[in-house]
């Protein structure tokens, strides 16, 4: 058989087109422009400027380097967060226990609708006076423990991280339990004739055979939280002051006020970061692959 | 012994009924206070409201332009999708059926749009030279150039597993590529397709950020945009905002429910593989 002519090299041409000329090229020259001084006015006379940009982000006192910071503290924070719980959650619901259809369906829910909605919800939830949570916390006599949510430095990183694992633990649970459904039932046996309890089960068997889930649900978190923009954006705009700044909020706010060049060389400080991550996990998987 | 199992079983119970009313009752209390007065839906309590006021409705689909935010979205996320997915179905298959250093080449090459953010400042400067700034197509353009990456690797990965033998089988009954594709592949294909396409056109509906650099336009906004100004410039009506992020849901509801099997799976696909 003529592999050519059963295989044709047309059939790349859409997506490889488009995936070069839309989604690569402007990040490519996204690195050319972040050395200029590309802004809203300079249209068409963009001037080279070296490592200018760069030496404004981390040296200027406008604070990108805690954007960058925040960012990096978001992937670690928010996936501790989302991952141990679920983890436990998923053990919870892949055990006999009733209706336990329902809790995952439920459980799942928050994970299929827009961040804007999200966020728009919870700026009610959180609100001072007449949100949800401190109405609650009034009703069980714990007045101690309410807040200014959004606006307090103290706690607005809490209460991102709180939104962000109640929107995203059951999608990280779902992949947990589909991740615990092929270990075999007579591993658990054996080791609890053995006497393993329940730590000893969780760190000798659970998890070494957990890791491919473990893997999928670590890189769709890494850059998901490299990239996180909406739920920060639409519950605090980054503030109180600056607080709750991140990489893509600066970004995006630069764009606004059209410094376009500044705006690329935090994007590209994001790219690089990111190819790092990328390029690791990449390598791991096609030598997996080489592997099968 | 038995004592302690139902006590346990108990606990679990409890554990995940707290759960999932945590999940729940933030829904409800949107949801009932849709239906309340302005000054009601202020304190946003969980009681019914006194009286139903189902005009907050009407005047919020009115307000806050949401037909056209639908159908905007409709077409960002319908058309997007269709030519994403299908096109990275088509790739995948010469990808995964003809193994040179080329393709291997260009299969990790896409693969790395799974990492890479996009840059939206000069993304709008490509699209400018196309001419398709603040226009339907370069938005549709952007969503589907993101899906690719993903598309190609869940699909390239399921037709490992679609036999070879099928295509000798078709090109000895005389088929060419076209119709080896569509006639014999795609139908094995479709419960990965499926998946595909619907993660794919529910990730599109929700986002965000691509409108928010794309569209400055605001008939061009979608269904997450529009919600998000309306809610931007009318802050004091809760009743309105609330039944807003209602109409808004139901969509994403309704496919979450149709496709709930496909959603899963597609999810745990990978999990499960070794």
């Amino acid at each position: 058989m003529k592999k050519k002519k059963i295989y044709p090299m047309y059939f790349l041409i859409i997506p490889i087109v488009l995936y070069v000329v839309f989604f690569l090229l402007p990040s490519i020259l996204g690195i050319a422009y972040s050395f200029t001084d590309w802004n809203s006015r300079s249209m068409d006379s963009v001037k080279f400027v070296g490592l200018d940009n760069y030496i404004e982000i981390f040296t200027s006192d406008k604070n990108y380097i805690s954007g960058i910071l925040n960012t990096l503290k978001f992937t670690v924070v928010s996936n501790i967060v989302k991952l141990i719980p679920a983890l436990f959650l998923a053990i919870l619901l892949s055990e006999k226990l009733k209706g336990k259809g329902i809790y995952r369906t439920l459980l799942y829910m928050p994970s299929i609708l827009p961040f804007v909605i999200i966020g728009i919800i919870f700026t009610s939830v959180l609100n001072y006076n007449n949100g949800l949570l401190n109405i609650v916390l009034e009703a069980l006599h714990l007045d101690f423990a309410k807040q200014k949510w959004l606006s307090e430095l103290s706690v607005v990183w809490k209460s991102i991280y709180g939104v962000d694992a109640w929107r995203g633990i059951g999608y990280v649970m779902t992949i947990f339990i589909a991740g615990l459904s092929t270990i075999p039932r007579s591993y658990y046996e054996a080791a609890q004739i053995d006497g393993a309890n329940f730590w000893q089960r969780l760190r000798y068997i659970t998890i070494p055979m957990l890791s491919s889930a473990v893997m999928i649900n670590l890189v769709f978190g890494i850059t998901y939280g490299l990239k996180v923009f909406d739920i920060v954006y639409v519950l605090t705009k980054g503030g109180p002051g600056h607080a709750t700044e991140v990489i893509t909020t600066y970004s995006y706010q630069l764009y606004s006020n059209g410094q376009y060049g500044l705006s690329t060389a935090l994007n590209t400080v994001l790219l690089v970061v990111t190819a790092v991550i990328g390029v690791f996990v990449v390598k791991k998987m096609s030598k997996q692959e080489v592997q099968q | 012994m038995k004592v302690k199992t139902k006590a346990l079983s108990a606990v679990k119970h409890l554990i995940m009924i707290l759960l999932c009313l945590v999940v729940v009752v933030p829904f409800y209390m949107v949801f009932i206070n849709s239906f309340k007065s302005r000054p009601e839906a202020a304190r946003m309590s969980l009681s019914l409201p006194t009286e139903w006021v189902f005009s907050n409705y009407t005047e919020v689909i009115k307000k806050g332009k949401l037909v056209r935010g639908f159908l905007n979205s409709l077409t960002y996320a319908g058309v997007s999708t269709f030519i994403g997915v299908m096109g990275s179905a088509m790739a995948s298959f010469v990808m995964s059926r003809r193994r040179t250093r080329i393709n291997n080449f260009l299969y990790y090459f896409v693969l790395c749009g799974l990492f890479f953010p996009v840059n939206y400042v000069t993304l709008v400067k490509v699209l400018s030279v196309f001419q398709l700034t603040n226009t339907k197509a370069g938005i549709i353009i952007t969503f589907t150039s993101a899906m690719i990456p993903f598309c190609v690797f869940t699909i390239r990965n399921f037709i490992s597993s679609v036999p070879v033998e099928m295509d000798e089988a078709a090109v000895i009954d005389g088929a060419g590529p076209l119709s080896l594709f569509f006639k014999v592949i795609m139908p094995m294909l479709k419960p990965t397709v499926v998946t595909c396409f619907i993660l794919q056109f529910m990730s599109v509906w929700s986002d965000f950020l691509t409108p928010l650099y794309l569209s400055s336009k605001s008939s061009l906004a979608p269904m997450t945009m529009a919600v998000y100004q309306f809610f931007g410039k009318n802050q004091q009506y809760w009743n309105y905002v609330f039944a807003d992020i209602i109409l808004t849901c139901i969509p994403v509801i309704i496919v979450y429910l149709l496709g709930q099997k496909y959603i899963i799976g597609g999810l745990t696909a990978g999990a499960v593989k070794e």
